[in-house]
């Protein structure tokens, strides 16, 4: 029989079932994802393939219907109706090979009403492992179409699809038995539940009753509506408790007896597993080799992390200065071409800067999870994760934020724990990122000495070592802190499945990537551009007139070439002397007078030009609103040793922490060379007006220090908007880094100075 | 005894959870009482337990396992 087509068609199952590889086989790439409204689970959804009127949902993974963790709450709660219309149809995902503990959702799912059709995936691998599953007999006893399947490969696709427009009948909910001394007890509160929540459904109160009777969490969301039922089921507690009955489990025990017999039935096991991953296991896990090849393996990513991604990188922000060019060759000058070229474009390139890096650490940790890598990650390391408050799962997020904290606060969504969830986000920027790298290197090598400790430990690798030790130490402390006074509660728990070693379907791993960094793209990329005009305007106005500057420094290059010239008269070289005369007797700044120079020489004349516009920008940032809030900031500034140069500059590198290198050259006025050199013999030798050098290496370890812990990125606190759905912990997040780096740096400087270092 | 006794590669049938493990996840993925569990390996830290329960792999932790009593199972 036929009945009316479905809209809307959820995908339900457990973690790591390739409910994703499916849900990307049904829709193909059409797919929206958003966030469910008010939380940061993503609702992925997408039209089937052909049948455009038909809606597909993926939901998150979830093992059961009795919300654990938030992916499971949605999920329940998707099902049930309270987020939208339920769904007509649930496909859910089992994989072949563990069909006890994956049926376990499914028997909850037809409990609660809703049609289903199981897509049995993962064939290819069960039967690897000897498993063979007799598909009628579990079609007979579920009373549910089963469709096998290897998603993967595509596999079955074509006849679940058959089955979606084609469906049977809801099957008849609760074929299992409950224990009867529980199940004598249900129509009771049923009864009270109609009194005291008439919107429950018919169809869901059993659940519902089940669930408060288990669940203290369950139970505690009646209290305000329905106090008689939570009284009743109290006593009820007491009761069971008393007569030794377990109530705790009765579900869980009834349903996995129901399952137990289904499975004997239906599942055939022809040989022994095959072992192929626990021997993977056996050296990816093992005491010695198992961290030993996480560190090479982690080792291995960021090396081609970084040196995959330079090159990209070193090509985006070139092609973003050629853009800006063109279009200011095209465009009359005006404050709005500015504005389009030096905010705009610039601010929309210190976001694409950064993808080659992401999408790379995406591509990794897709790589990792599709594996099944990632949860050995977790495995090895939760001991140490641990110490601090956290679980295993954190490992990876906090390690990928050493290259870029966006992708490791996006990864950690894989977490159960929402709480272990954001401590990880709040101290992921803690760690070193690779835009911390450039100001580490200029200040290192202009005043760490270049010697070495027992002619091995060089001075200035040993900073940068102990920069990033730094912030990985205070990252520790700082989850430790949060997760004692902010996210207080029992330890986290860490149950992980660690699901089979696969081979990675590369296209998957590809397409997740691509639908992350679209994420972090779309999403964050409007604040970060709001936020890069803002940081425009703040360096372009009020406008300064740079007139007196310019002529001074014209004089002076004048002076100074007719020194050169002089010189060259008297050396007698074989410049034309009648030209010379001509001009040094005039002194004729005339057309004329720029073109004998130039004709002189036409790299002089460019560079004269070069110069020109950088004193005009370094006038311009000095009397702009940077440049003033930079001298407002310098009382506040002064303990840790900045000026107010620095200071601007640590205003204008929110927009990310390497432009204050572009920021310092433009305020010393030179020229932003590779290894920026110029700027160092300009800080170098860069005087308070008493004659101190603004630049001492305390000043210089004191603004390192500052670097290691300030929060000074704009894209992270826009992914971090996101991810956490709120500004409050961005907020937080901010000022947390900003004091603790003015504390550490203020040590660090007054410290320096009491022990008698300059 | 509790499944933090047993060595790697013996196996246990569970017996009962003390009250302060959250024994319904657990549960909800196959630890249920009268169903035996192996351990398979240690981490190289010594924590968590790697485990083989219902033909699949579980890993807990040590403090964990210390609340679930089990009864070695003998070969």
């Amino acid at each position: 029989m036929s009945i009316p087509t479905p809209l809307t068609v959820a995908l339900v199952g457990n973690p790591n079932v390739g409910k994703t590889t499916l849900f990307n086989q049904l829709t193909g790439l059409q797919q929206r994802v958003a966030n469910f409204p008010g939380v940061t689970v993503e609702r992925k959804s997408g039209s089937l393939t052909h049948s455009p009127h038909i809606e597909i949902v993926d939901l998150p993974g979830t093992y059961s219907l009795t919300p654990r963790s938030l992916d499971e709450q949605i999920a329940y709660e998707v099902l049930v109706g309270r987020r939208g219309k339920s769904p007509d149809l649930v496909v859910c995902v089992v994989d072949a090979g563990n069909l006890e503990r994956n049926l376990y959702v499914v028997s909850q799912v037809i409990d609660i009403g809703l049609r289903v059709i199981i897509a049995l995936n993962m064939t290819d691998a069960a039967e690897e492992n000897g498993l063979i599953v007799d598909v009628s007999t579990l079609e007979n006893e579920l009373c549910v179409p089963v469709v096998p399947m290897v998603a993967s490969k595509g596999e079955g696709v074509d006849h679940l699809i058959e089955k979606i427009l084609n469906h049977g009948d809801q099957a008849q909910p609760y074929r299992w038995t409950l224990m009867d001394a529980v199940d004598a007890k249900i129509p009771d509160l049923t009864n009270i539940l109609t009194e005291e929540a008439p919107q429950v459904k018919p169809e869901h109160k059993r659940m519902e009753v089940l669930r408060a009777l288990a669940e203290d969490e369950a139970l505690d969301g009646w209290r305000p509506q329905s106090p008689n039922f939570v009284k009743r089921i109290e006593e009820l507690r007491q009761e069971f408790t008393d007569r030794g009955v377990a109530w705790k489990h009765a579900e869980i025990s009834g349903r996995y007896a129901w399952l137990g017999q289904i499975v004997n039935k239906s599942v055939e096991r022809v040989r022994g597993p095959a072992t192929m991953s626990d021997r993977i296991d056996s050296v990816l896990t093992h005491k010695f080799f198992g961290p030993l090849l996480f560190v090479i393996i982690l080792a291995g990513i960021f090396q081609a992390v970084f040196s995959w991604a330079t090159p990209a990188m070193d090509l985006i922000e070139s092609g973003v200065s050629a853009i800006a060019t063109a279009i200011q060759s095209v465009l009359p000058p005006s404050w709005a071409t500015d504005l389009l070229t030096d905010g705009v474009i610039t601010g929309v390139g210190n976001v694409v800067v950064f993808f080659p890096q992401i999408l790379l650490l995406f591509f990794f940790l897709g790589l990792m999870e599709d594996t099944g890598y990632m949860a050995r990650t977790a495995f090895i390391m939760d001991r140490v994760m641990k110490r601090v408050g956290l679980s295993g799962g954190s490992v990876l997020p906090l390690l990928s934020s050493y290259a870029c904290a966006i992708p490791g606060i996006m990864a950690a969504r894989t977490l159960d724990s929402e709480r272990d969830r954001l401590i990880t986000i709040m101290i992921a920027p803690l760690m070193s990122c690779s835009a911390r790298l450039p100001v580490y290197t200029l200040f290192i090598a202009a005043f760490i000495p270049a010697g070495a400790f027992f002619g091995i430990l060089g001075y200035q690798g040993l900073t940068m070592f102990s920069m990033y030790i730094m912030g990985t130490v205070m990252a520790f402390v700082a989850a430790a802190i949060l997760k004692r006074f902010i996210f207080k509660g029992p330890d986290s728990y860490f149950v992980m499945e660690l699901p089979p070693y696969r081979r990675p379907r590369l296209r998957q791993v590809f397409v997740r990537m691509i639908q992350r960094t679209k994420v972090f793209a779309l999403r964050a990329g409007k604040i970060i551009l709001g936020c890069s005009i803002v940081l425009w305007f703040l360096a372009s106005y009020p406008k300064v007139d740079s007139t007196a500057e310019i002529n001074q420094a014209i004089i002076e290059a004048e002076q100074q070439r007719d020194t050169t010239l002089a010189q060259a008269l008297v050396s007698n070289t074989d410049v034309n002397l009648n030209t010379l005369n001509d001009s040094v007797a005039t002194k004729d700044k005339s057309l004329e007078h720029q073109q004998v120079i130039a004709q002189q020489n036409d790299q002089d004349h460019q560079s004269v030009i070069d110069s020109l516009i950088i004193i005009q920008q370094s006038a311009q940032i000095r009397g702009s609103a940077i440049g003033h809030l930079g001298r407002i900031l310098e009382p506040v500034m002064q303990p840790l040793g900045f000026d107010w140069k620095i200071s601007a500059g640590l205003i204008s590198a929110f927009a990310a922490r390497e432009v204050i290198i572009s920021t310092l050259s433009i305020i010393y006025s030179v020229e932003e060379d590779e290894e920026g050199v110029a700027l160092r013999d300009a800080i170098l030798a860069d005087q308070y007006p008493d004659g101190r050098p603004v630049f001492t290496p305390l000043v210089a370890l004191s603004l390192l220090v500052f670097f290691v812990f300030a929060l000074q990125c704009m894209s992270t606190l826009a992914i971090a908007r996101r991810e956490t759905n709120t500004w409050k912990w961005p907020i937080v997040m901010w000022l947390y880094m900003t004091g603790l780096a003015y504390l550490a740096s203020l040590l660090v400087y007054q410290g320096g100075l009491f022990l008698g270092f300059s | 005894m509790t499944l933090q006794d047993l060595q790697p590669g013996e196996s246990g049938k569970i017996l009962e959870f003390e009250s302060s493990v959250r024994s319904e996840r657990l549960m909800e993925m196959g630890m249920l009482p009268g169903v035996i569990v192996k351990v398979v390996r240690f981490a190289p830290l010594g924590d968590p337990i790697d485990l083989r329960v219902q033909g699949y792999h579980l890993s807990i932790r040590r403090d964990q396992a210390a609340k679930i009593h089990v009864s070695k199972c003998e070969s």
